[in-house]
């Protein structure tokens, strides 16, 4: 059984269908990059998948439940891990216990009023910064981090609830090229070691066709190809649309 | 009740619709355009009635009253475009909560400024000349001057409808409303427009006001009581939407009007005086209307986001030196009565101050980690001082049980309002909370039978050991450093930081299994409950308890405090308490214009020390290069 199952998935937002008609699966450890050109619906997707918006037809099946009007807050209990286009974590709170938050809230421990938060978890909050290479930064507060850092982070945080499925929407906007084939790298090995699956979308051509196993293309609303790197590049109508905008694929990589 | 009657009722209620349209309509321009809820709106149109009767007496004659009103208009539209030049200008970019105390500032000058000038008593204006009769209408005599207003506002509607349609200034009026970054674009002068969309809405609050002055008499409470209905308007209408401020105001003038109409209804087991709860009755339709449209009837989702504060330093328990000092502090506090002996006023001041502390550090707790910015807070206070005072006199609870009770009423009281409140955010939540405190406040206030009205509950003193004072001081002591210490555990707990964490990012904290909102509404309840035992412990400490002690004036007492000690650090709103209770008590006891005092110190505060004292000195201490013991 796929873990994330899209079936017919659609949206608009007045007269625009921003995603119509929009099905694909992801098997169990699957790496599945998402892209297609700025405006595509990629993000309304994923805002679906991860319950901030309410599709308007269609069905999302994820672990064989549907999810499709379910909160954020309860997809995440059933083992859905994210990370945000614009990075977001708690700025008041230092970088481990914001790790820490999102362990005690895996442990529903949430409503204590009485044990001190800061000694809960955090070993095995130390753990995750540690896999995320941010351990060293631990006691620092999380807002005085560089917004790469952050990004890690983020990562920890997502990874806090043991997730079968890890939704990361562009993950290294605002990155240095070099930086986002590091970022990309450490979740690929993060994730191929747990066999946890991920969706995410990327605009660096080079990386998704050298880390993703598997790549969806959305233009205009619409899914026009499903493949591997390979099929995805000589697929006519994907090169369309990216010649199209008058972009081959090296200038698409901004 | 007969359908004329009704139906009479109901053009007396489009009559009072004009006026809470004109104070409305003026908000939500300014909102609008500026972002800054103006609460010295009600004062702008106080002045208006005060002006008009000025100029109707003094010139009198019918130039003296029609001429006057459309002058006074002007004049109050040169006081807002003033006040925007002055004062606002200054502001735009602070926080929020900032913003609403520097407004509310003004309103404390105001009020004094036209207590100075006019003096205490009420003023009734001349009737208006031509318009002094009446006419039968549905089997009674409706005055012509409420048959003229009732004509006026749906006029002041259309044109400014058109204004805004047709003119430049209104089209740039209806882009900043929509799009602020659009307005730098197209490259107009921001200061030009801000002051004149200012100046706009005081001139039609100014025009408001005046129009009144044939109705109603020129009154000092004015102000609060026409902002606090023009808030509901404008939060049922929508912000920024003028034509919602008019349907608003004709739906909740209709309320009351039906309230009134309705009167002495008997249920069989007791009757109701209907025509007592006209503002309970306001109260319902906003929550209902706020539940099932957040934006209000006309108003769109604005973007609301804005940098709340400066960015907060991580909490960290306290250390030892930290410890060392409120264990010093505690046992001086112990060794107090022992000094009493000699002043005998020193106990009753302290125990103010610690009734203050608690009513501080409560609301701070959903002010700072909560980001929940309430300016309601008396309506806990009151709950428990009129729950434990009641109790007392119609129940005979003995004092304690009655102590005891008071955060349990509170409770009660914060978990429905806060299950509202909780659903909005930074100014649309601060107006609910204030909105909600004039409910608690107006029910006391109309409910005599009850609560005895204006006069308040009387002899509620405490039973033996605690008639002695410094006994009474001891108890509160306990109970202060309780509710301090209970609070702070609460802070340092997940509890706490999943309050933080939903005021720091709403986003990821629901992405991580929090319910925002529940985390919000349970941590409103606990500030409320704990606020009601500042309430038991001053309806006893004073013997009585009055409206007055659980009006607005309450609330932002307890915001100063919060400021002045620093809203970023957890000993802020004791330091803050402390020293503002003790001011309150012997310097502003000093001046009968106390209110103009505290408008100053709130202005000095919001316009210079942004981080209050206790954060100032947290940043000092940085500076000086020690170890920040920033949120000890
Ligand atoms: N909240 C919204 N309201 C109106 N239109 C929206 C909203 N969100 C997205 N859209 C529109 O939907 C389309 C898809 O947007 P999005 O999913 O953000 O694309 P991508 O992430 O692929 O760049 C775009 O045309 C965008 O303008
Ligand atoms: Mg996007």
């Amino acid at each position: 059984m796929s873990v994330l199952s899209v079936q017919s998935l659609g949206k608009a937002f007045g007269g625009v269908r921003a995603v119509d008609n929009v099905s694909f699966e992801i098997g169990k450890g699957e790496f599945l990059a998402l892209i297609g050109p700025n405006g595509a619906g990629k993000s309304t997707t994923f805002n679906m998948i991860n319950g901030q918006l309410a599709p308007d037809a269609g069905d999302i099946l994820i672990g064989g439940k549907s999810t499709a009007r379910m909160k954020p807050r309860d997809i995440w209990r059933l083992g859905v891990g994210r990370t945000f286009q614009v990075a977001a974590t708690f700025g008041s709170m230092t970088v481990v216990e914001n790790v820490q938050m999102a362990l005690i809230s895996h442990a529903g421990r949430i409503l204590n009023l009485w044990r001190p938060a800061g000694s809960l978890y955090r070993g095995r909050a130390l753990e995750l910064l540690a896999q995320v290479g941010m351990a060293d930064a631990a006691d620092r507060p999380s807002r005085e981090l560089a917004y790469g850092d952050v990004k890690r982070i983020e990562l920890a945080i997502a990874l806090a609830n043991d997730p079968q499925l890890l939704l990361m929407d562009e993950p290294t906007a605002g990155m240095a090229p070099r930086e986002r084939n590091d970022l990309i790298k450490l979740v690929k090995d993060l994730v191929v070691e747990r066999g946890i699956s991920v969706l995410f979308t990327e605009h660096s051509m080079d990386v998704v066709f050298s880390y993703a196993d598997r790549i969806i293309v959305l233009a205009r609303g619409r899914l026009i190809a499903d493949g591997d790197a390979a099929a995805i590049r000589d697929n006519a109508k994907v090169q369309e649309v990216y010649f199209g905008t008058g972009k081959t694929f090296q200038e698409a990589s901004p | 009740m007969t359908l004329n009657a009704l139906l009479f009722q109901a053009l007396n209620g489009l009559s009072s619709a004009s006026g809470l349209f004109f104070i409305a309509a003026g908000l939500s321009l300014i909102f609008g355009v500026t972002r800054i809820v103006n609460i010295a709106h009600g004062s702008l149109y106080m002045l208006g009635t005060y002006i008009a009767y000025s100029l109707a007496t003094k010139i009198g004659g019918a130039f003296g009253f029609w001429g006057g009103i459309v002058l006074t208009a002007i004049i109050v539209g040169v006081i807002g475009a003033l006040i925007e030049i002055v004062l606002l200008r200054r502001i735009y970019r602070a926080p929020e909560l900032f913003q609403l105390l520097a407004t509310f500032a003004l309103v404390l000058v105001i009020n004094d400024a036209t207590l100075w000038l006019w003096g205490p008593e009420d003023l009734l204006g001349p009737r208006a000349p031509g318009l002094a009769g009446a006419v039968e209408i549905f089997g009674r005599r409706l005055p012509s001057y409420d048959l003229f207003l009732i004509f006026v506002a749906p006029a002041v509607l259309i044109v400014l409808h058109f204004a805004l349609a047709k003119t430049r200034f209104g089209r740039l009026i209806r882009a900043a409303t929509q799009d602020r970054e659009m307005v730098g674009a197209l490259g107009v002068n921001q200061a030009v427009l801000f002051t004149s969309v200012f100046a706009l809405g005081a001139l039609l609050a100014g025009l408001g006001g005046a129009l009144q002055v044939a109705r109603e008499p020129a009154n000092l409470a004015t102000d609060l009581i026409a902002i606090g209905d023009a808030f509901v308007v404008v939060v049922v209408g929508g912000m920024g939407s003028i034509t919602g401020a008019y349907l608003a105001a004709i739906i909740i003038a209709e309320v009351k009007a039906l309230c009134i109409a309705i009167g002495v209804v008997d249920l069989g087991f007791m009757s109701v005086n209907f025509s007592k709860f006209t503002l309970v009755a306001e109260f319902i339709v906003m929550a209902i209307v706020l539940v099932t449209r957040p934006y209000g009837l006309l108003g769109k989702p604005q973007g609301m986001v804005r940098s709340v504060a400066e960015p907060e330093d991580p909490i960290r328990p306290a250390t030892p030196m930290l410890k060392g000092l409120g264990a010093a502090v505690f046992i001086l506090l112990l060794a107090l009565p022992l000094l009493a002996q000699t002043s005998p006023y020193l106990m009753i001041l302290a125990i103010d101050v610690l009734i203050a502390v608690i009513f501080a550090t409560s609301l701070h707790f959903i002010m700072g980690p909560g980001g929940m910015h309430s300016f309601g807070h008396a309506a806990y206070f009151g709950l428990g001082a009129y729950g434990a005072a009641l109790l007392v006199q119609l129940a005979g609870f003995p004092m304690l049980a009655a102590l005891l009770a008071a955060p349990i009423i509170a409770l009660l009281g914060a978990l429905l309002f806060g299950w509202f409140a909780v659903r909005l955010s930074g100014v649309y939540l601060a107006m609910l909370t204030l909105a909600f405190a004039q409910i608690v406040w107006a029910l006391v206030f109309q409910w005599e039978s009850f609560t005895g009205g204006s006069n308040g509950v009387i002899g509620v003193w405490p039973s033996p050991p605690f008639d002695k004072s410094w006994v009474y001081y001891l108890l509160a002591l306990a109970l202060a450093v309780i509710s301090v210490l209970l609070l702070r555990r609460f802070l340092f707990a997940p509890f706490g930081y999943a309050m933080r964490a939903g005021r720091d990012s709403a986003l990821r904290a629901e992405a991580i299994g929090i319910d925002v909102k529940r985390i919000h509404w349970l941590g409103f309840a606990i500030a409320g409950c704990v606020c009601g035992i500042a309430g038991g412990l001053f309806a006893f400490a004073k013997g009585s308890i009055s409206p007055e002690a659980i009006s607005v004036g309450r609330s932002i007492d307890g915001l100063v405090m919060v400021l002045l000690g620093g809203i970023q650090t957890l000993v802020g709103p004791i330091v803050g308490a402390s020293v503002y209770a003790t001011l309150q008590d012997t310097v502003m006891r000093q001046t009968e214009y106390w209110r103009a005092l505290l408008g100053l110190i709130i202005l000095v505060l919001v316009l210079a020390f942004p981080q209050g004292i206790a954060g100032a000195l947290s940043s000092l201490a940085r500076k000086l290069g020690r170890k920040p013991g920033g949120a000890a």
